[in-house]
């Protein structure tokens, strides 16, 4: 089957940090991927790189066979990518429908408004957010507002869905209901998903198959498995003030989430 | 200054609701009844009014400028420069009237708005008004130049507005009419635009220009049609100035004009479109009552009065409104 997503050898440097070094992975139609890596790791910015926020000094992104490093940053959505933000970037004195509704722009002409605003209301409802249609987004909790992105994401209906780490600043409650609702949604909308994330047990109960970061570069690949056993990802995350404890088992713990560029 | 003016407030209103609705569009045609009755209430000041409706088209267009986009604007008096200087040009030199010349003002000003937004994407926060403030300052004597078309710095004598045909109407109230009327279908047009699709485009840029870029909005090409769309209403507010004024000449068009289009929008509140008329009244009476408390420093007054209205009004007369209605909205 041939890759949806394939990400071949991209670097980008900012000053004389290699935030990508030559990095490659390819994400097939319906899988969850799970990318990960300690703080710095170049994660965010591989996000940056596909969505074309950031250009690549050198390297390619294939899209169904098109390379996306052609298309204006503008256009990536129309391609069928969505993303949500690490840090949360909601349009904070809109009202939530509002935020809901500019993931439809690029789909919707200056005619579609009726329908775009049913279909927004009933995003919002699937993802139980419809009594907070009409207020502003700023102020809501942190929680609800990721739900908010992912509503917004939903609506410009992707196929490849880029989350930038979903569980961070959830409460244990919220991060299970955050499982099911990543399962949920890849198989209602026929997904793929990118998942970036600290959070261990969500990453690896949830993804078919894991891709490892470390300074840049990709140190390993696998399914869960395959990826906890790895000494080398073992190290890298021992070997960052992420985690203390010097088992295999340490994988598993959870890790507070960074502050890094959108 | 645009940042700490805008705000929605914790709650945004459900717009939706029957009942609010009914009763938004009977303050709206209260309010649109209250304006044409205006010149039979206050008699001997039509002109005034007028003008203050000239000034609610341009502060209309920079409230789509700075409250919709965050772009910031020292230079309106630049575009409505254009706009006046189009129907002086083409009254003086083809006859044409005056009220036919309107139309095109506003679309050379928009025009040259929107290329002027392209290289101003470039720039933001204090560089973008530094250039904008550039702009009203040279586009004036850049016109003066061309003395055979503009009439240099002696500038044109224009024919007096006159009500078309056998209309026997008094000519400040055909002004004002026609202002009126003008102001009237700029702001609908506004508020229909700034609803739908592209309104929101605008203010996703406002709050967050990456989201918005991620979710398929062309920045470059909306912040460049909104600097279009607001120099064409200045330009359309330029126009009429030059109309009542029966000339124009570069001193029709000092920054000064451009710094209190500005203060307008500001007292307004930037945000909510329905303030707009009030900044328009402020900047056009202010003076006019500072000059009658104080003959010798009118500007004492006039300068007084806005920081006092900056620190009691943060968010300006839009934040005004909302609060006092907002205990009546929120019971509804
Ligand atoms: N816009 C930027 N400017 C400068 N350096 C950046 C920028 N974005 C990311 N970096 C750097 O690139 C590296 C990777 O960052 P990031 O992709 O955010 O890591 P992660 O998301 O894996 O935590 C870090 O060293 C970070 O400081
Ligand atoms: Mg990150």
């Amino acid at each position: 089957m041939p890759a949806l997503l394939s990400v071949e050898d991209v670097t980008r440097r900012f000053g004389g940090i290699l935030a990508l070094d030559g990095v490659s992975f390819a994400l097939e139609e319906g899988q969850i991927g799970g990318l990960i890596g300690p703080n710095g790791a170049g994660k965010t910015t591989a996000f940056n790189v596909i969505t074309r926020l950031y250009p690549a000094d050198s390297g390619r992104v294939l899209f169904d066979g098109e390379n996306l490093l052609r298309s204006p940053a503008h256009k990536v959505v129309s391609h069928g990518i969505a993303r949500t933000f690490q840090n949360v970037a909601l349009f904070a004195h809109m009202t939530v429908l509002e935020n809901v509704l500019v993931g439809a722009h690029a789909r919707t002409g200056f005619r579609g408004e009726a329908k775009a605003q049913a279909e927004a209301l009933e995003t919002l409802a699937y993802l139980d957010l419809a009594e907070l249609a009409h207020r502003a987004a700023g102020g809501l909790p942190f929680g609800t507002l990721k739900r908010i992105e992912l509503a917004r994401a939903l609506v410009s209906r992707p196929r490849l869905l880029l989350l930038d780490e979903p569980a961070g600043g959830l409460n244990h409650e919220e991060v299970d209901e955050l499982q099911g609702v990543i399962r949920r949604i890849r198989a209602d909308h026929s997904l793929t998903v990118l998942l970036v994330e600290h959070h261990m047990n969500l990453v690896m109960s949830v993804s078919d198959r894991v891709h490892v970061l470390n300074f840049g570069r990709k140190i390993a690949e696998g399914t869960p498995a395959e990826v906890r056993a790895n000494p080398e990802v073992i190290e890298a995350y021992l070997g960052s003030d992420d985690v203390a404890e010097p088992e295999t088992t340490a994988l598993a713990l959870e890790v507070e989430g960074d502050d890094g560029a959108p | 200054m645009a940042r700490a003016a805008r705000s929605t407030g914790g709650v945004a209103p459900p717009s939706s609701t029957p009942l609010r609705r009914a009763l938004s569009a009977g303050a709206v045609a209260c309010l649109v009844l209250l304006v044409l009755a205006l010149p039979v209430l206050l008699e001997t000041r039509t002109y005034e009014l007028a003008r203050a409706a000239e000034y609610a088209i341009a502060i209309l267009g920079l409230v789509v400028l700075v409250g919709f986009t965050g772009q910031i604007s020292l230079g309106h008096g630049a575009f409505m420069a254009i706009g006046g200087y189009t129907s002086g040009v083409l009254m003086f030199h083809t006859g044409v009237a005056g009220a036919l010349t309107i139309p095109l003002a506003g679309v050379v000003a928009g025009l040259i708005g929107f290329f002027f937004g392209f290289p101003a994407l470039r720039l933001s926060g204090v560089y973008l008004a530094l250039a904008t403030f550039a702009l009203a300052v040279a586009v004036p004597s850049i016109l003066k130049r061309f003395e055979g078309l503009t009439g240099g710095s002696g500038g044109l004598v224009l024919d007096v507005l006159a009500p078309p045909g056998r209309l026997h109407v008094r000519p400040e109230r055909w002004l004002y009419y026609l202002t009126v009327s003008i102001a009237l279908v700029l702001f609908a047009l506004t508020w229909l635009l700034l609803r739908g699709r592209a309104g929101r485009a605008l203010r996703a840029i406002r709050d967050g220009e990456v989201a918005a870029v991620s979710f398929g909005v062309n920045v470059a090409l909306y912040k460049a049609l909104a600097f279009g769309l607001s120099a064409a209403y200045a330009g359309v507010a330029g126009s009429l100035l030059v109309i009542d004024s029966g000339f124009v000449n570069p001193d029709t068009f000092p920054i000064e004009l451009s710094i209190r289009i500005l203060v307008g929008a500001v007292v307004a509140g930037l945000t909510t479109l329905g303030a707009i008329p009030l900044g328009a009244l402020f900047i056009e009476f202010l003076p006019i009552y500072s000059q009658q408390v104080s003959q010798q420093a009118p500007a004492v007054i006039y300068g007084a009065a806005l920081i006092l209205i900056m620190v009691l009004l943060p968010s300006g007369a839009a934040g005004l409104i909302r609060r006092l209605l907002s205990p009546v909205i929120g019971r509804l």
